[in-house]
């Protein structure tokens, strides 16, 4: 999304964002139409046809060395919609498709409907949710248009509350109604900000909205309103309190889904509007009070983790602390540019956050559920017997755990390096202090679980269920995905920052 | 006063009636009826972007007519999610209490919903 370059064209391989953002939505149209057993089978072919279209489209993009463009009907913006694809899109997009493969994989154990099983509404639910979650968050990652983003966002909500409810317990049907609550707040609060900006500046589509904002009070009135709003739905500190009931009382491939990806939509949409189209109007105190949030967000989910007796929702109070990691990046992107410095370093740290958490946090939850099917249970203070009984389970957790915690060479080692190096080099050193400590106190809980796992068993003791050893095998996969993201470090090319400007014209009319 | 401004002041009327009932009914359904408030305050903002946007000839302008009845369709649907989901709690529970400490006592029996 460079403002310099010619970006109302639409270049080869445009026609795959279009694929991207239908093909999930046709499937839960097919899937709902033809029902019952069938809508696994729909959702399979759907993966793995999409997985298809997202490598041809990092083909594309590494082949063009710029960012991928569609024009809805040829219409270019202000009047037409554009669909845009940058490194950072694609990257996402790229681990989106992975995590929900995973997650398909292990969800045939979860929600298949083997044959000579009655079909049930929840197996049907869950694969049609996926799918929509999936298109959903593709939909975010390539639309170049703040309205368009704000029904994409009431989309990936429409699909992720009914995963909270999906056994219908009366518990989590309040999370859900909780979660609906906190992100419909959230999203007429964007929804005001959208209709601001129109309103100031006669566009909506991002690229020119970037070149035409200015420092005006209704310009940052909008960027206070939206950034709220996506807040909320992000769980970031204070607005996190929806999120671990919602988090750990969903079924755990729903969990992961939720966890994984779910919240990083709207922090994605941060991201954007923080970095491509408010460059010129964001004060470094705005983005210093964003990480300050994220900071406390690190320091109190951590230390409530600390004290959770179930298992999920340790894990849940985990992503409320790793939620604050992601916004970290933004005091150091904004002091970066302020010092006409190449931030590009920043905002791959934090996309490699995101990265490193959807992968680690999707097998954690995951090992969860497999963890909670095999004890009957998942209270911490009794875990003994899982290591025994589940290997390759309890080596998943350890390995997302040390890539939570930021052990090398896992991908959120390579997160916290690129962000440590970017505070030191603007001379804040106080998000250092806040990431060590964070990761300390993530150690500790990462290492109190693994070790209660590793005590024997009770003499006698037994499995409740087997659990198939394809599950554990997926587990493990998206664990070792995240363990040696660290080595995307050895690429040749920076993948992320294919198709964005290098220093972002600050100011500049 | 312009006609505008006049209903720009309505907009702001609405949104803050909404966000006063968000936050101290504890009942989900009137949350819902506030959310709605708040939406119509947000929708008349708009309405009012677009006739201040009208050019020569035109009564208004046409594009935040257009996210209008999009954004309207989307908040309807959002609506329905949430008094579907406290309707099913209510059947659940026979309560539809957002609070947690108000222990609700099983209504009916519940071996029902396989879901």
């Amino acid at each position: 999304m460079s403002p310099t370059a010619p970006a109302n064209l639409t270049t080869p391989g445009g026609l795959l964002l279009v694929l991207a953002v239908l093909l999930p939505f046709v499937g839960v149209l097919l899937g709902l139409l033809f029902g019952g057993r069938h809508a696994q089978r729909v959702a399979w072919l759907t993966i793995l046809v999409g997985i298809g279209i997202v490598f041809a489209m990092v083909q594309a993009l590494l082949k063009s060395g710029a960012s991928l463009v569609y024009l809805l009907g040829g219409w270019t913006p202000p009047l037409g919609v554009a669909l845009r694809a940058d490194g950072l899109s694609v990257c996402m997009m790229l681990v989106v498709a992975i995590v929900v493969g995973v997650v398909g994989v292990y969800a045939n154990g979860d929600f298949g409907t083997p044959d000579g099983q009655r079909e049930a509404r929840g197996p049907l639910a869950f694969w049609l949710l996926l799918l929509a979650v999936w298109g959903s968050l593709n939909l975010i990652f390539v639309s170049g248009d703040i309205f368009t983003l704000y029904v994409a966002l009431e989309l990936l909500t429409f699909a992720g509350v009914p995963l909270v409810a999906l056994d219908g317990r009366a518990e989590t049907l309040q999370a859900a109604l909780r979660y609906l609550l906190y992100a419909l707040l959230g999203s007429m609060f964007y929804l005001l900000g959208c209709f601001l900006l129109y309103g100031a500046y006669g566009t909506l589509d991002m690229a020119l909205l970037a070149a035409r904002i200015g420092p005006h009070p209704i310009a940052w009135i909008a960027a206070a309103l939206m950034t709220a709003g996506l807040l909320a739905k992000t769980a970031l500190f204070p607005l996190h309190l929806w999120l671990p009931p919602a988090h750990a009382g969903a079924p755990a491939a729903a969990s992961a889904l939720l966890s994984a990806l779910v919240i990083k939509g709207a922090w994605f949409l941060v991201v954007r509007l923080w970095v491509d189209v408010f460059p010129g109007i964001v004060s470094l105190p705005a983005a210093q009070l964003l990480a300050a949030l994220g900071a406390s967000a690190i320091i109190v989910g951590n230390v409530v983790a600390l004290r959770q007796a179930r298992l999920k929702l340790l894990i849940a109070y985990s992503t409320v602390a790793q939620i604050g990691y992601l916004f970290l990046m933004f005091p150091l992107v904004a002091a970066l540019n302020a010092a006409r410095l190449d931030s590009a370093s920043a905002v791959t740290g934090g996309l490699l956050q995101a990265i490193s958490h959807a992968t680690a946090k999707a097998a954690m939850f995951m090992a969860a559920g497999l963890i909670y099917s095999t004890l009957g249970h998942d209270r911490v203070a009794d875990l003994r017997g899982a290591g025994r009984a589940l290997p390759m389970t309890m080596t998943a957790f350890a390995l997302a755990g040390a890539s939570l915690i930021g052990l090398p060479p896992s991908g959120g080692f390579l997160a916290k390096w690129l962000l440590l190096s970017a505070a030191i080099a603007t001379a804040q050193w106080w998000w250092v202090l806040v990431m060590l400590v964070g990761g300390l106190l993530t150690s500790a809980y990462v290492f109190m679980v693994v070790v209660r796992a590793m005590a024997p068993a009770a003499p006698g003791w037994s499995p409740k269920k087997q659990v198939p050893g394809y599950q554990q095998a997926a587990v493990l996969g998206l664990a070792l995905c995240s363990f040696l993201l660290g080595l995307a470090a050895l690429l040749p090319v920076d993948i992320a920052q294919i198709g964005r400007t290098v220093v972002p014209l600050v100011g500049s009319p | 006063m312009s006609a505008p401004t006049l209903f720009g002041l309505c907009a702001a009327v609405l949104v803050g009636f909404g966000l006063y009932g968000l936050m101290v009914h504890p009942q989900p359904l009137r949350k819902v009826l506030s959310f709605n408030l708040i939406g119509n305050g947000v929708f008349l903002v708009c309405a009012v972007i677009a006739r201040r946007g009208a050019s020569a000839g035109f009564g208004g302008d046409p594009v935040p007519q257009a996210l209008l009845i999009t954004a309207i369709v989307v908040a309807f649907a959002a609506s329905a999610l949430a008094v579907a989901l406290m309707l099913r709690q209510f059947d659940e529970t026979g309560s539809s209490s957002l609070s947690p400490e108000v222990a609700p006592a099983p209504a009916k029996s519940p071996a029902k919903g396989e879901a």
